[in-house]
């Protein structure tokens, strides 16, 4: 458990956290209808009659997306509930067509699960999964074309969500920023959710309050709709130190709704307790309960592709990698497909600080997702190969990696048109090495004097001296050969 | 009244095979009688332009060898389902000017039949009244008068167009919806036969909906055959209704003898009330008689919950209608009062959209589901509803159908009752039970009262045991012999 601790006049504060996901399912049609979900189309060019609550219409539930609810639950490792109820959640907006939402309240899909998660600098601990359940999502309000106007995009309206609820055992903001990592992982591993927060497939409500450690929870604040792990977190860290200052001067803290200011860093009311709404949940009479069939959950179980935490222990144990680079490497199901794929036949060690070092670092500076990497599993692993068997140096082979990850050419053709082939041939070797002794008569003499890590400096001019193509290893044993008699 | 607006449906459809007539004159018949009709206020919109091009498509149908089932037949539908391109109003002033694009899955499974459209039908606002009083197109007249006064009754709501229609010959058949009693009273006030099939037999799709778990479409016709053949018509599995069942249609025509030798006729005890008048009370044994006599056996019944279905009846309805009517709200069709912020907006075109008993409905129906109300109210009345569920399934095993009156009284007038809204809702009391069990239920024209106004009978059955009430009810309208017609047809006598 965390030790993260907020400063007080009068003691420590410690920070009771828990979040609610709402993870849109990847299908390509709606929750309760055939309208498609695809976005950044054009404003209400994807609605159909039951997702603009025209008279008469009803839901049919899209049975893609039950299965996507059912896969998700099985990978948080939680109870898939064989009987779920679809309720109405009343409430009047105009991005919400039918006056109501269609969620489940008291009888979600799927019931309580755990998972793992490792902070960045932090211990691995568990953090509890409440329940997910299915939803449907409400289309979007725009305020600002127009001073006298709100208009609707109804695109979004209907498509589905699964809301994960987190238990509040979650600790620090960097806590909270790992389960959601963890959680996108987990979604994006199976395929449920594509995980984009950018384009809200992603979006968390952070319920946080805070508390002398061994005192009960104290009054909780729910931020909405935060859409960015950093912003989680920012977030988190404002709420908490607001709070401790409240309750600190001797004051309550509210039990309200807020919203998180990403501009300002800080968070504001949206609507406090008594502003809350009714929603009048009632099971919805347009949908019979959700009935599944044990056989086919157990199915999609078998079905589940091998999942983060499985992948990490494989890769540690197969590939004899750190808990960390196995970490890093399996974050993301396309990142572990990749580095197995160099890996495979290969030294993993070898691959993993390729795939974590220049890789990622090219990626990273050219803003890229490893699904667009210009070098391929197979044009890295021709590179390493080319290393291992000392065609290049590691250094000639940096460079060979960067010309390949602008022109996506493989290693030989690179090496071929630049002459970049390290030098091994022992004559060349010894003639350069002959000329550096020649020409530093003063190290010479210094070495032989007993400096001897001099020897580097003279493996350093080597290289400099045939432009880096010779082989530092036999450089070294030449260079010791000529000065040490 | 001309001879071809008296025929029923089965027999016209005969005859047009028979080519003694085109399917024009059939609709030009009851255009003409529709427009000698129109003090009725049957009709809310006519489409007799549609109709006559209808039944031009059917005469060449017809002349093809290529009609279907309903070919060429003058029908009513209630305003409560959507027409595409037509009037779809639910007869509520909020749904202005509001025409589908889209039809309702009954009524594509008519008009693929080959059925003409008249027009559609008057009806209490959104299907909530017994008398159809409350709809924004004033009040509809049952063609039907008592002796020897003219003061105006009422058709019976909410399906009281629809009913209206029918008895006044406009149309050979009509749809209505029933979601507690909405189909069978009006027929019974009306001298018709009124069909409510199995929650779940007909598709909701494309009918504006009231309360959900209750609403059921079904035909007001003039005989129980043509109730068969509407149903055959109507019912199916629809998959864009996800409380629509798959399961077969059976041919509902194939034996409709009137037979019910060993019938088993259940009569229950609950649904003798004490100020019941006892015209009803003499009807129904009248009813229970013709059954004894062809070989029926007739068996008391004890259905214990029947006191609450009223009550339940009138929590889950308003509850459903409160969610279901939440969808008009000025912001993407119908009535829009525009204010200088959302909220007002919203306030003032419901207040101005939604007619009083609607909006007495829409605020029973919140409180009912209001947070600390929930589990007093809507929970126990879920529980009730199960109840009373039961009480019929218990009762099923020892009988086929069960026998009561449809309504507490005759057609009342125009005026009477209207001041107490729980009066109003007593008109349900033998109807609503069924309802929320989800039965099927026919009411069938059993007698005339001493003020010669039309009485029913009502069966009830099993679920999805439509074709045995249907036979049960084809030999009660053998019994009752019931060819008394409406007196206050328009520019008609009888």
């Amino acid at each position: 458990m965390s030790n993260y601790r907020i400063e007080g006049r009068s003691g420590d504060w410690e920070v009771v956290i828990g979040l609610e996901i709402h993870a849109q399912v990847s299908s390509k049609a709606k929750l309760f209808s055939s309208a498609p979900t695809e976005y950044g189309a054009e404003a209400n060019t994807q609605v159909s009659l039951v997702d603009a609550a025209m008279p008469g219409m009803l839901p049919v539930v899209n049975q893609e997306c039950v299965k996507q609810a059912v896969r998700t639950g099985l990978a948080l490792g939680a109870q898939i509930n064989l009987y779920s109820v679809f309720d109405r959640k009343n409430y009047f907006y105009p991005d919400l067509p039918p006056g109501y939402q269609i969620s489940q309240f008291s009888q979600p899909i799927v019931g309580e699960g755990k998972i793992e998660i490792t902070p960045e600098n932090g211990e691995t601990c568990e953090i509890g999964i409440t329940r997910l359940h299915l939803e449907m999502d409400a289309g979007k309000s725009i305020h600002d074309m127009r001073p006298d106007a709100t208009f609707v995009d109804l695109n979004r309206s209907g498509v589905a969500l699964m809301e994960i609820v987190s238990e509040p055992d979650i600790r620090s903001p960097e806590e909270a920023g790992a389960y959601i990592r963890k959680i996108r992982s987990i979604v994006r591993y199976i395929g449920s959710c594509d995980g984009n927060m950018e384009e809200g497939s992603l979006r968390c409500d952070v319920n946080v309050s805070v508390r002398k450690p061994g005192d009960p929870l104290g009054t909780r604040c729910e931020i909405k709709n935060v859409n960015s792990v950093r912003f989680v977190m920012k977030a988190l860290e404002y709420e908490a130190e607001r709070q401790v200052e409240i309750l600190e001067d001797g004051g309550e803290v509210a039990l309200e709704t807020r919203l998180f200011d990403a501009n300002q860093g800080v968070t504001r009311t949206m609507r406090s307790k008594e502003e809350a709404h009714d929603y009048r949940y009632f099971p919805d009479p347009d949908l019979l309960p959700l009935k599944l069939d044990a056989a086919w959950v157990e199915e999609l179980r078998v079905e589940l592709p091998e999942l983060p935490d499985a992948k990490k222990q494989r890769f540690m144990t197969d590939f004899g990698l750190s808990a960390d680079d196995a970490g890093v490497l399996t974050s993301e199901r396309e990142i572990a497909e990749y580095f197995e794929q160099v890996a495979e036949g290969r030294d993993g060690k070898l691959v993993a600080n390729w795939v974590t070092g220049e890789l990622f670092g090219a990626m990273n500076t050219a803003g890229l997702e490893i699904s667009a990497s210009p070098v391929s599993a197979g044009q890295l692993g021709g590179l390493v190969d080319r290393v291992a068997d000392k065609t290049l140096s590691r250094r000639i082979a940096k460079e060979v990696f960067e010309i390949m990850f602008e022109s996506g050419q493989d290693a030989g053709a690179i090496i071929e048109e630049r002459g970049l082939k390290q030098v091994s041939d022992s004559g060349a070797i010894d003639a350069v090495v002959d000329q550096v002794i020649a020409d530093n008569p003063d190290k010479v003499a210094e070495y032989k004097g007993g400096k001897e890590q001099l020897i580097g400096w003279f493996v350093g001019q080597v290289m400099k001296a045939s432009q880096g193509k010779a082989n530092p290893q036999m450089a070294n044993e030449a260079l010791k050969k000529k000065l040490d008699n | 009244m001309s001879a071809l607006t008296a025929l029923t449906l089965t027999s016209a459809r005969a005859a047009l095979d028979k080519r003694e007539f085109s399917a024009r004159e059939l609709t030009d018949a009851h255009i003409e009688a529709a427009e000698a009709a129109r003090p009725l206020n049957a009709l809310v919109a006519e489409t007799f332009d549609l109709a006559r091009e209808r039944a031009d498509a059917a005469d060449k149908r017809l002349t093809a060898g290529e009609g279907g089932l309903l070919e060429g037949m003058p029908l009513a539908i209630k305003d409560l389902y959507c027409t595409k391109g037509v009037h779809s109003a639910a007869c509520s002033h909020i749904l202005d000017g509001f025409k589908p694009t889209y039809e309702s899955t009954v009524t594509a499974n008519l008009w693929r039949e080959g059925a003409v459209m008249m027009g559609k039908a008057n009806m209490d606002e959104f299907a909530m009244g017994s008398a159809n009083v409350t709809s924004y197109y004033g009040n509809v007249i049952n063609p039907w008068q008592r002796q020897g006064d003219n003061k105006p009754l009422v058709p019976g709501g909410s399906s009281g167009g629809s009913a209206a229609a029918v008895a006044a010959r406009i149309a050979l058949a009509a749809t209505g919806t029933d979601t507690g009693g909405s189909i069978r009273q009006p027929a019974a006030f009306c001298g018709l036969v009124g069909l409510k099939p199995t929650y779940g037999r007909c598709s909701r799709w494309g009918i504006i909906a009231f309360a959900s778990s209750l609403d059921q479409a079904g035909p007001l016709t003039r005989s129980v055959e043509d109730a068969a053949l509407m149903l055959q018509v109507m019912a199916g599995h629809d998959a864009k209704d996800s409380t629509s069942v798959n399961t077969p249609v059976p041919d509902y025509r194939a034996e409709l003898n009137g037979d019910v030798q060993g019938l088993r006729v259940g009569v229950p005890a609950e649904y003798r009330l004490d100020d019941m008048p006892e015209e009803i009370e003499a009807l129904w044994r009248r009813g229970i008689d013709w059954y004894k006599d062809a070989g029926a056996e007739i068996i008391d019944i004890s259905l214990p919950h029947t006191k609450y279905s009223l009550p339940t009846y009138y929590i889950v309805a308003p509850a459903e209608c409160s969610s279901n009517l939440a969808r008009y709200d000025g912001v993407r069709y119908g009535l829009r009062e525009a204010d200088d912020d959302l909220t007002h907006m919203y306030e003032r075109s419901r207040a101005k959209g939604f007619g009083p008993e609607v909006q007495r409905r829409i605020m029973i129906g919140t409180y009912v589901l209001s947070a600390g109300y929930y589990d007093a109210y809507y929970l126990k009345a879920q529980k009730l509803r199960t109840l009373i569920a039961r009480d019929f399934s218990q009762a099923f095993e020892k009988v086929d159908v069960v026998l009561t009156p449809t309504a507490p009284s005759a057609a009342f007038a125009i005026g009477e009752k209207m001041d107490d809204p729980i009066a109003m809702y007593l008109n349900d009391v033998f109807t609503v039970p069924a309802s929320m069990a989800g039965l099927p239920g026919i009411s069938v024209p059993a007698g005339l009262s001493s003020e010669g106004l039309p009485l029913g009978l009502q069966l009830l059955g099993q679920p999805f045991d439509e074709a045995r009430l249907l036979n049960a009810a084809r030999f009660m309208e053998i019994a009752a012999e019931f060819t008394a017609t409406p007196s206050g047809l328009g520019g008609g006598t009888s």
